[in-house]
């Protein structure tokens, strides 16, 4: 978003990718490669060659974690990143969502806070996104939707049986269902085909280009403007200060691992929110010693990501029709406001579960191999529904990024070291949750249900991960202000979910994008009347 | 534009590939071929024999092919030379462990078991009852949730790793495939 705002605003970007432009053939149909599921490799990388992570386990024990390990927290290296391979949900965040404190007041133990800027401020911001990436999609059936200027582009999708069973049920206890927003082309769009509706989606590039990212849309338009030159394989390792104390560029590793110097007059960080906090800490000089824009040591903290509280129902009969990719009714109902729970979130049904994942679905206390394991994996595979959301995290200071002291990458750049903390309020909003998740399958006539708060003692920031550089007014408990500019450096910016302050009981997709064009639009405004960041 | 190409290019070269080695690779599919050819990447024959006994225990032959059948070991000896090298010691130590667990409790290898016993014995394992000092640490029970994990994999996953031969877990689940018409790109 950034790099096509600047760039057809006619300043010169170079955008750095750390992979490389990625395809739907080089994995197809697999379920052990692919990007949430990934016990052989991750699909868009990144690869176990070259990267490393240390996580630290909430015994405070620690180890080195390869990105095919879920506890490794990835996202998509290659153009376009986590929109590649994304679920492609297109939420806007509620006007709540920017005002937790003020809507729940203070959570003991917890750092929560209101944004620096409202949905309002934002919400010019979605529509651009909405529209320039391109969304399917109807809030008129959804009341808790925030308010609109413009409806989203495409029609909603269509459901399957198990959603259409989830939809009607819905109805019957008085919620309000409606077809999620997504990503993705319910009709042809942007110059991109409909969607095909494969089980595959969640986790793969697509086939046909009907998903929607960053690679198919804003990146194109960046690259055509002939102002935006885009360096794949190249991963910055540092941010480059001068005698003066001023940024002048970013110091990287070009595809043949060679040491390069990129000078730059402005430079904008959108790596997520971990590998954004590890460039800020990774960058420590004299000006600097506790690394860039970390003087009252706020990069890095407030690493959150959803919990997912969850519920599954067995049917009857068949309530999978392989009319992909699964999820497609969402209630937005326990987002806010449930009595004495801070936040909440939305439910919907999953995407198509692939065999193997199947394979760890059981009722508690049911064995996981044997003869009975492959009898309830044959008989059940296709009646099981489960229904799930993301639930809005709580943020804590020490749930943090640090850089290893010890643990280097291939290129030599100190890692990442991820640490968890939990609170009590998280754990009984997931139960409150999983309890209504349990109620809508009850209903839409599952005769055995079982459920999960959802909730691991672990860091679970995933392809969710936000808080790391919060914006805020004051500089002394946040790292950036309300534009995404690092507080004490005129000429250094944030754009992705780092920002976030809280982050919604939503997937961040929509919001890391509409916070993409703010950056952009600001500094694209600010560079065109004259200022010059210094 | 460039993301469709590549990703078109990269196909048809591929597809082409492909056809080539199926041509040239079916004149060593003989029978005497294979026998005097073929090695395990990393298991040695005893220890192919022992995982096949415990695939067979994990996802067992009933009127679907069990584990050993649909290519678990297979699956799990070629991973062990690729993504999961870090794993090699853990199956040795594990593989040993049980022998030399079966050798003093039974007096026999672990396939010579009962079809009971060894499922009673593994259930020892997998709820980190063993008391042999080759289980000290809790490695009864990460090893056993390794190789359970893994032969899930196997049976379950993509057969182009080497498991799940022939599709046959897609067709015990009624999955269609190849997935729709027109994605028929299944590499093997």
């Amino acid at each position: 978003m950034v790099a096509k705002e600047l760039s057809i605003a006619g300043l010169s970007v170079v955008l750095f990718e750390r992979g490389g432009w990625i395809s739907y053939d080089d994995h197809t149909d697999d379920e052990l490669i692919s990007q949430p599921i990934s016990p052989l490799g991750t699909s868009c990388g990144p690869d176990d060659k070259r990267y490393r992570r240390v996580i630290v386990y909430p015994d405070g024990g620690s180890r080195i974690v390869l990105p095919s390990e879920a506890d490794y927290n990835n996202i998509a290296a290659c153009v376009g990143s986590g929109t590649v391979s994304y679920a492609a949900l297109a939420w806007r965040y509620m006007q709540e969502d920017f005002k937790m404190k003020s809507t729940y007041g203070h959570v003991p133990g917890s750092t929560i806070e209101d944004w620096p800027i409202s949905y309002e401020d934002l919400e010019q911001c979605y529509e651009k996104a909405e529209w320039e990436i391109g969304v399917a999609g109807d809030d008129s059936k959804n009341p808790f939707a925030p308010p609109r200027k413009k409806p989203q582009p495409m029609p909603p999708f269509s459901h399957n049986k198990g959603a259409r069973l989830l939809n009607d049920a819905a109805l019957r206890l008085g919620f309000h269902p409606f077809s999620s927003p997504v990503l993705r082309n319910s009709v042809p769009y942007g110059g991109r085909p409909a969607c095909i509706r494969m089980r595959n989606c969640n986790g793969y590039p697509c086939p046909v280009n009907a998903k929607s990212g960053t690679h198919n849309t804003v990146i194109p338009v960046a690259l055509a403007s002939g102002n935006c030159e885009l360096r794949t394989h190249c991963v910055v390792s540092e941010i480059i200060v001068n005698e003066q104390g001023r940024i002048t560029g970013v110091s990287y590793f070009d595809e043949d691992n060679r040491k390069k110097i990129q000078p730059a007059n402005i430079v904008i960080l959108s790596a997520s929110a971990i590998e954004t906090a590890r460039l800020l800490l990774n960058s420590k000089s004299k000006f600097f010693p506790k690394g860039l824009g970390n003087e009252n040591s706020w990069v890095g903290k407030n690493l959150q990501g959803h919990a997912y509280p969850k519920a599954y129902g067995i049917f009857e009969n068949d309530v999978y029709d392989d009319f992909g990719p699964g999820s497609s009714v969402t209630i937005c109902d326990f987002n806010h406001h449930n009595p004495g729970i801070v936040g909440g979130g939305y439910l919907t049904n999953s995407f198509f579960i692939r065999p193997y994942s199947f394979a760890d679905i059981r009722p508690p206390g049911t064995k996981l191999w044997g003869k009975e394991h492959k009898e309830f994996q044959r008989l059940n595979y296709k009646k099981v529904i489960k229904v799930h959301g993301p639930y809005q995290e709580i943020p804590r200071f020490d749930q943090q990024v640090e850089v290893d002291p010890e643990v280097k990458d291939l290129w030599g750049i100190p890692v990442a070291r991820l640490s968890p903390s939990k609170i009590e309020t998280d754990s009984k909003g997931c139960n409150f949750i999983a309890g209504k998740a349990e109620l809508w399958l009850k209903e839409a006539g599952a005769y055995f249900i079982w459920k999960s708060s959802g909730t691991g003692k672990g860091v679970g920031a995933m392809s969710h991960q936000a808080g790391t550089c919060r914006m805020g007014n004051d500089p002394k408990t946040s790292v950036t202000d309300k534009y995404g500019r690092v507080h004490s450096i005129p000429n250094l910016f944030v754009a992705d979910a780092s920002l976030h302050v809280t982050n919604g009981g939503f997937n961040p997709a929509l919001t890391i994008m509409a916070l993409g064009y703010r950056v952009g639009g600001f500094i694209a405004s600010e560079w065109n009347r004259g200022n010059r960041f210094k | 534009m460039k993301f469709e190409m590549t990703g078109k290019d990269k196909l048809n070269r591929r597809g082409f590939v492909h056809l080539a080695v199926l041509g040239t690779g079916s004149i060593c599919l003989l029978p005497g071929c294979m026998k005097s050819t073929y090695k395990w990447r990393f298991f040695t024959d005893s220890e192919a024999q022992l995982m096949d006994a415990l695939a067979d225990q994990i996802i067992p032959p009933d009127e679907w092919p069990g584990g050993r059948e649909s290519g678990v070991t297979n699956f799990i000896d070629k991973q062990l030379v690729g993504p999961y090298v870090r794993f090699q010691s853990k199956y040795r130590k594990g593989f040993a462990a049980i022998q030399e667990t079966c050798e003093t409790r039974y007096h026999k290898k672990f396939e010579d078991l009962t079809w009971d016993e060894q499922t009673i014995f593994l259930e020892s394992i997998e709820a980190g009852n063993m008391k042999e000092s080759a289980w000290a640490g809790g490695f009864d029970k990460e090893f056993f949730s390794m190789v359970r994990d893994h032969s899930m994999q196997a049976y379950y996953g993509s057969p182009r790793h080497g498991g799940n031969k022939n599709n046959m877990s897609y067709k015990m689940l009624k999955l269609d495939y190849p997935l729709i018409i027109g994605q028929n790109r299944y590499k093997t």
